[in-house]
Parts: C-alpha cells; structure tokens; sequence
C-alpha cells in the first residue's frame, strides 16, 4: 500500500520563514505533502461526517475497538504478503456486521468489546513478530503514516471516502431516527437492525482510511473528538455534522503544516490539536455556567 | 356496537399472544369502538407491551385475528401514531426537539430531505402547538424535564396526523401533576381530532375521568369493560377466578389488590 519512508526524513525539520504565502509555496513543494493533504482532506471530512452518528449514538468505543480488530487484520495481511488496507478492511468490516447485528444488546458490554479488542491486538503482536522488518510497519499502522502516502493511496482513499459519503447520505435520515429512537423508528417501518449494521460497515471503512491519517491507537483524535465538539457548539443535526467536519479538516491540515516545520510527528500535532481544542471548549463551558450561577 | 362495525378500530377474535410456542395471554375479544380511550391495565409483565407490538406488526400473532383500522397489522402503518416505554432520553443526546419531531413525517425514508422542507416545518410546528412546546421545542432534547420530553413525544406521534395513538406507560416517569397535565392533554388532543387512544398505564387514577374503557390483561387473559363495572372486586374476581380486592381511599383512589403475583415475563 504505502512506501515507507521513514518519518524522520520525511519531515525533516524545515524552519518557516514566517511569511505565510512562503510558507504555504514550501509546503506544498514536495510531492508527499501535496499527497498528505489530499488523503488527510478526504479523511478528515469522512471521519468528521460519521463521527457526529458514533457520539448520537454512543458507539464511540465501539469505533475504538474496530481500529484495534483492524490492527490484527492489517498484520496478519502483511504477513500473507497482501496489502495491509485488504486486511484492515476485511477485519474492521467483519467485526463492524457482527457488532451491528448484535445491535442494542451490545449496549454497555464495554468489558465483552475489550476483552475482544485487547485479544485483537496480541494477535497483531504475533503476526507482526512472524515478519521481519515489522518495526516500521507496526509504527506506521499504530501510529500513522500520512507522510509516506502515495498516488494510487490517494486516489483509493479518494474512492473509499466517496463511498463512505453517498452511503452516508443515503441512510441519513433513518439512521438519524433510529440512533434518537429505535423504537420509534422500528414502530414507524424503519429496518433499525440493518441499519445499525450498515452504520458499522460504514463506520468500519472511515475508521480503515482514518488509521493512514492517525494510525489505530489514535483513531480517536479524528473520529471521535471533532463530533464531540461539535455537539457542544449545534444540537441541529446538519450544523453539529459541518461543524464536525471543519473541526476534524482544521486539525489535520495545521497538524500536518506544524509537522512539517518540526522534528516530531504528525499524530502528535493532530492528536495535540484535537484534545487541545476539546479542553479549550470544556473549560470555557464550564467558566460560562459558573458565571451564570453567580448572576 | 358489533365486533364487525367498521367504526371499531381495534377488533381482536381469539387473539393469542406469546413469544416462540409460550403464549403470554390467549383467547382474547374485544373491540376497541373508534374515537375512544382506552387504558390497558394489569400486573407486570402480563402483557400489556406485547398488546401494543401486536397492533404496531413489530410481532405476530400466535393465534387469531387482528384487525387495526381495518387492515392486517403492519409496521410502519402512517396512521398510528406511538409513543414507546421507555425512561428519558440520554442528556448528551445532541438534536432539538424540533428536529425529533420533523422524523415522525419523513425520518422512515432513505436519503437527506431535498424537498418539502416547508410542509414539514408546518407539521412539525403545528404538532409542537398542540402539545404546547413551543417555549423548549429548539432546546436539546436530552436537556428537558420528563414532562418536557413526553410532550415532544406526544408531538412526534400526532406529526403524521394518525387516527390511532398508542401510548406504553407515558406517565410513569413523571410527577401527579405532570401526570394529570399529559392526560388532559392526551384526552383534548384526541376529542379535537376524533382519535383513538389505547395507554398503557400503572395506575388507573390519573386517568379515571378521561377513560371510556379499561382493557385488563392478567393471569394470561383479557378483560375489556367500562371502568366502573370492569373495576370492581366482584368482576375481577370473576373474571380472574381468584378473590381480588379493588380499595378505594378517602381521596376516592383505587387500588387493585390481588393480581400482582404474576410469573414475570422480561417482555413485559
């Protein structure tokens, strides 16, 4: 799938010059930044767009342990000598149905979801430790690898984000009802149980494009933090989803432009951005509430 | 009124309920005459729910007929409108009121709405009217009080202008004022737009001078009457064949004594 280049060179620290239009020619320079953008644009919108159904929903553990189930699919992939992506997908789209079909009466079996994912990753452990040269793909697929993101990566993340997209749109407004009030929705001729896997299936590809962009133990910071805020700020469904996803573009295209100046990694600034933002959110929430208890 | 009349909206013939081969109640007659109110009554886990699945075609018949607003049971029928049990809404849960609202006209078809917006929002402001919400409608639902959410539920089911609202325990989780305001609203609503209740309740007295039948389901049988002969300990005696006791305090309350040691049923 991806041509590794160690990240270290790929970012090579590089100082800005402080003059914006400077700056921006810089970046967009190299190949594997233009490359960058584009799949993390694809991404963020994807992963900002479906994130606001896991937080309405409260599968936002659910989204965690796909990425975790995928880690096992995308090493036990390399190990057969196949893509990566055809593991993450396969792995992440099986445990998505069966979490879907289990529906409601998975609700609240946190310990069942990581007793699961926790086995997922020691099976990652162990296919990684069957292939040599594991180090820097284990990284890569824990941790991320936008910088070393190809063409043909974009264009299949570009093909992947489309799908996930017009699926998205076109299960929107039951899904919407279903995830307030699935017996409602049941009650008015809503298929919930096929919905709520075509959900997982759905949720199952954004979080597989979302593990280039943050890798799986930070699919979190993209899926699940955008949405989280955005709900703070919009309780009307389409602006809480917009806002979701200019939250989730603007970490990723400052992460990546920080990145590029600096000796560090992209997930860090992502990552950095996100909780950043959240705390920012929270605090300036509960400043407002104290003011209005002492009026 | 005969079982045939077609001004009945619910007729039930040998109707038997159950999940898989283990019937819940069986052998039950009734019909329930259109623009009436009904509330079902019984022990826990006697089947009052499974009554209202039945009608809604979430569930089949194990035997007998059905027949609702004169057709076969089947989901997603436009002309009932349902408000299930359940407790509040989560108080994270981030979408208005409003919008919750605006699902009960379109929120069962596939896609983003495209058109129609207007008719819609009329709809839906019309049936937040009736309930009186407007002053929380655009609030965050999971953020109101129960009072609150059970009238944008009530809006929700009277969205698509039904001719049969079906309620499962819409008081239970509220205070006897808040309890007494839903029943008046629920019984002005319908006298308005000649509508036919059925609602599930725990307790017959906040609804006593509203109720033109009461449907009793226990010990696996249906009993349908006036409330004042159906509730009476000579006829739940009779009807259940076990001494039942109906007790009535100074402020004029009933209570039923007798019928609650019921094998409970998860399904309730």
């Amino acid at each position: 799938m991806v041509e590794l280049i160690p990240i270290a060179t790929a970012a090579a620290p590089t100082d800005p010059s402080w003059n914006p239009l400077d700056d921006l020619a810089l970046l967009f320079h190299y190949e594997f930044m233009v490359h960058a953008f584009e799949a993390g644009t694809v991404v963020a919108i994807v992963a900002g767009a479906i994130g606001y159904f896991v937080v309405l929903r409260g599968s936002a553990f659910a989204a965690h342990a796909l990425s975790h189930i995928g880690f096992a699919g995308a090493t036990g992939a390399v190990v057969l000598a196949l893509s990566p992506i055809v593991g993450l997908l396969a792995f992440t789209l099986g445990a998505g149905v069966a979490i879907g079909a289990l529906g409601n009466r998975l609700r609240g079996r946190d310990v069942t979801i990581g007793i699961v994912l926790s086995w997922a990753l020691g099976l990652g452990v162990l296919f990684i430790s069957l292939y040599r040269g594991y180090s820097t793909e284990a990284y890569a697929l824990l941790f991320g690898q936008i910088l070393g993101i190809t063409s043909s990566d974009v264009v299949a993340t570009m093909a992947a984000g489309l799908i996930t997209m017009v699926a998205l749109v076109a299960v929107y407004r039951p899904l919407l009802f279903s995830s307030v009030d699935e017996d409602v929705a049941g009650a008015k001729g809503v298929p919930v149980t096929v919905l709520s896997i075509a959900f997982m299936a759905i949720l199952a590809v954004a979080v597989s494009e979302a593990v280039q962009v943050v890798g799986v133990l930070l699919i979190f910071a993209l899926i699940v933090t955008p949405a989280a805020i955005a709900v703070r700020f919009s309780s009307r469904p389409p602006v809480a989803i917009a806002i979701g996803i200019l939250l989730a573009l603007a970490f990723t295209w400052f992460g990546l432009a920080i990145a590029f100046f600096s000796p560090h990694p992209v997930s860090f600034f992502i990552t950095t951005l996100a909780f950043a933002t959240y705390l920012l959110v929270r605090l300036a929430e509960a400043l407002r509430s104290r003011q209005r208890v002492r009026v | 009124m005969s079982v045939n009349d077609p001004a009945n909206a619910i007729v039930a013939r040998g109707l038997a309920a159950g999940y898989g081969s283990h019937a819940i109640w069986s052998d039950a007659n009734f019909s329930i005459p259109g623009g009436s109110f009904t509330a079902v009554l019984g022990p826990n886990g006697a089947g009052k729910s499974t009554l209202i699945r039945l009608i809604l075609g979430l569930l089949h018949p194990i035997a007998g007929t059905l027949d609702v607003l004169g057709e076969a049971p089947r989901r997603g029928n436009p002309r009932i409108g349902y408000v299930p049990q359940g407790s509040a809404f989560d108080p994270e849960l981030s979408i208005r009121g409003r919008d919750f609202v605006g699902l009960g006209v379109d929120g069962h078809r596939w896609g983003v709405r495209l058109s129609g917006r207007a008719q819609i929002a009329a709809a839906t402001d019309a049936a937040i009217r009736a309930v009186s919400a407007e002053a929380y409608a655009n609030r965050q639902l999971g953020r109101l009080s129960g009072g609150e959410q059970q009238r944008l539920l009530l809006a929700q089911a009277l969205v698509g202008q039904p001719s049969l609202l079906l309620m499962d325990e819409p008081l239970s989780h509220l205070d006897v004022r808040n309890q007494g305001a839903i029943v008046q609203l629920i019984s002005e609503v319908a006298r308005k737009r000649n509508l036919t209740v059925m609602l599930i309740a725990h307790d017959v007295n906040p609804l006593l001078s509203h109720i033109d039948h009461v449907l009793y389901i226990a010990q696996g049988k249906l009993a349908m009457g006036k409330p004042a002969d159906i509730i009476t300990s000579e006829s739940l005696s009779e009807i259940y064949s076990s001494p039942v006791e109906v007790l009535r305090d100074r402020l004029g309350r009933l209570f039923v004594v007798g019928l609650e040691e019921e094998v409970s049923h998860p399904h309730g």
